[in-house]
């Protein structure tokens, strides 16, 4: 069988790890485990065939590694972990790419087995990030101001979840929400019409092209003078922000259904209206999406930036420039984490509606 | 003859309507100061009056157009372009950190869509990586990212250019990936029949393929980079920079200066987007696309 040449670099870095000093402060359980351990698998990786069970065997072995390798950062000395440490976690790590590459090699018949393939590969991909950001900024001692390690930000965000809850419903469920809800709404309104006047699209639309491109988070600070401090102006400033995207994509989407179905909606004398509501809006449904989804990221940005010009002590945006002063990092990072959550649920739930909404579209058809 | 008919004459009636209300929203929000004055004084003011006060506010809450038009000629023309108060140096300030994150951000675009093109690994474990990561508001958390930088003693330029690359590596990335998987499948069969190695199929076919899209990814990019530069002087003290000019105009209440600063920037937007369609023109008509 061919070797890899990955397995065969993991498996001299991990025999290297076993006689190298680890720099360990004594002999304990963890001192001998971790490198074994990445042994083991590098010998599963090097010498067994690649098959579902070997293949099975190599993810458990490197993640119990990993575990025992994080369990031993707290062993050591102030000098930290020395050469033989690095090595084994340097294994350890080829041997999990090792492992996603042959996991994504593979082909499943079921069509559940394959979506479970899918989606475990990204996972394994952030999950080695974490424990790469966790050993190497605990064992080279980054300083933390610098970047804290992911169980310190855990830490964190498990003390203090009612100040991230409270800042979550001032700036998400407050500002965002009514900000993203209003711009939108008026920018589907406002495509309609200008989709019904010619010489509002000629005139309009590139206008609206320009300001699309525009940094439009520059007007937070006139909208907190105008609305102040509280979740109104943040509101305002996400209505800006996001009228625009809407319309133009909506424009677009009006143009987008194909010239024999207008026509064939004349045949039928049908109204404008009919036309519209039957023909046209579904066809515009994938920009429309598409705006929905640029929006949704847009909406948190503005929330959070607009706190930044003024707001009441409350809220994610006056929490993260508030502990930024006093270096507080960890809480800054605990924002972030939340911030970065609700993003990726809202996106993925506009996902999940486009998905029901425009189901006849040949991206979703396989 | 038909250019003008069919965009310099509604664009123009569009922006004259703008003006318009500006100048009408100006007085309406400007006329409760002076009234106010005008009670404080003891005497009534006349409408004709009012309309030729709000004009002129020193500090107003909407400020007229001239009076915007007004100060960027000041910051721009009347004060040598090296002095802290002229709106060019801020300008370039923000310009050369928005083209140096923009560059890196591109470049890092391509690299990472050329490894998701040619690895399937990278292709299923980073992509779905890429999207998430612009679900995180970098935005919203720059300028933690230019204070943690400044304290390790990491300062200039370098931070906001970070700032920018992080936000216009993404539609970069994804364009590329979509462009350099835009050859039909006919064509790679062809460079299969030719015998062409990886390299030659991706110089010869994926990479003149991937053109459109990358401009079209660029325009973007560039955008948003350069509202990642502005957003990235906000928290530096003030220092430097269209943000800077924005920050200081909010503290002291220089509405003013606020406005010049968001019409350079969009002024700005505008040139950086314009000059990469030039260029895509200019690439475009080499490889011989008609228009």
């Amino acid at each position: 069988m061919r070797r890899s040449p990955l397995a065969v670099v993991a498996f001299a870095l991990a025999a290297a790890s076993l006689v190298l000093p680890t720099g360990a402060d004594g002999p304990g359980f963890l001192f001998f485990s971790a490198p074994a351990i990445v042994f083991a698998a590098a010998a599963v990786a090097l010498f067994v065939p690649p098959s579902r069970a070997s293949l099975i065997a190599l993810l458990i072995l490197v993640h119990v590694a990993a575990f025992c390798l994080i369990g031993l950062l707290g062993a050591f000395a102030t000098s930290g972990p020395a050469i033989g440490y690095w090595c084994s976690v340097i294994g350890a790590w080829l041997l999990a790419w090792l492992a996603v590459q042959r996991l994504a090699a593979l082909r499943f018949k079921s069509p559940n087995m394959q979506r479970l393939s899918n989606l475990a590969l990204p996972v394994l991909f952030g999950a080695w990030l974490l424990i790469l950001w966790e050993i190497i900024v605990r064992g080279f001692g980054v300083p933390t101001i610098l970047l804290p390690p992911p169980s310190m930000i855990a830490a964190r965000i498990a003390a203090s979840i009612p100040t991230l809850w409270a800042d979550f419903q001032q700036t998400f469920l407050k500002a965002a929400i009514a900000g993203y809800a209003i711009g939108c709404g008026s920018g589907f309104i406002a495509a309609i019409v200008v989709d019904r006047v010619p010489f509002l699209r000629k005139g309009l639309l590139p206008i609206g092209n320009l300001v699309a491109a525009l940094p439009v988070v520059g007007i937070a600070p006139i909208m907190v003078m105008w609305f102040g401090s509280y979740w109104e102006s943040k509101a305002a400033v996400v209505v800006i922000m996001t009228f625009f995207p809407m319309l133009v994509n909506t424009v677009a989407g009006l143009a987008a259904s194909g010239a024999m179905e207008r026509d064939l909606m004349r045949t039928y004398g049908s109204t404008y209206i009919q036309t519209l509501l039957k023909l046209r809006l579904p066809a515009a449904m994938p920009f429309i999406f598409n705006a929905l989804k640029i929006n949704s990221t847009l909406a948190l940005i503005g929330a959070i930036v607009a706190e930044f010009f003024g707001s009441p002590i409350v809220g994610m945006g006056f929490r993260i420039s508030m502990e930024v002063g006093r270096m507080n990092v960890d809480m800054v990072w605990a924002e972030i984490f939340v911030a970065a959550l609700a993003g990726s649920l809202s996106y993925g739930l506009i996902t999940l509606i486009e998905r029901a909404v425009t189901f006849w579209h040949p991206s979703y058809r396989t | 003859m038909n250019f003008i008919r069919n965009s310099v004459v509604p664009v123009g009636t569009v922006l004259l309507v703008i003006l318009v209300l500006w100048y009408a929203f100006a007085v309406i929000l400007n006329a409760p100061f002076e009234r106010d004055q005008a009670a404080r004084a003891g005497t009534t003011i006349s409408t004709s009056q009012l309309i030729t006060n709000t004009m002129k506010q020193e500090r107003p809450v909407l400020p007229a157009p001239h009076q915007v038009a007004e100060e960027i000629r000041k910051t721009v023309f009347d004060i040598s372009p090296t002095s802290k108060r002229s709106l060019v140096y801020h300008g370039w300030v923000t310009l050369s950190s928005t083209l140096l994150g923009f560059a890196l951000g591109t470049l890092l675009g391509i690299l990472l869509a050329i490894a998701i093109v040619h690895s399937r690994t990278l292709d299923k474990s980073l992509m779905p990586w890429i999207i998430t990561s612009q679900t995180v508001p970098i935005l919203a958390i720059a300028p933690m990212i230019i204070v943690v930088l400044n304290a390790v003693n990491i300062t200039g330029l370098l931070p906001k250019a970070m700032i920018s690359t992080y936000l216009s590596f993404f539609p970069v990335a994804v364009g590329m990936v979509k462009g350099l998987r835009s050859p039909e499948i006919m064509h790679l069969d062809l460079m299969r029949t030719y015998n062409a190695s990886k390299a030659q199929v991706f110089w010869k076919l994926r990479w003149p393929a991937s053109m459109p899209y990358l401009f079209t990814s660029m325009k973007i990019a560039v955008a948003i980079s350069l509202v990642g530069a502005i957003v990235g002087e906000l928290p530096t003290g003030a220092v430097a920079g269209i943000g800077a000019r924005l920050l200081a105009g909010s503290y002291y209440g220089q509405t003013v200066q606020i406005w010049a600063a968001l019409i350079a920037a969009a002024l700005m937007a505008a040139v950086l987007v314009s000059l990469i369609g030039l260029i895509a023109n200019l690439v475009n008509r080499r490889m011989g696309v008609r228009t």
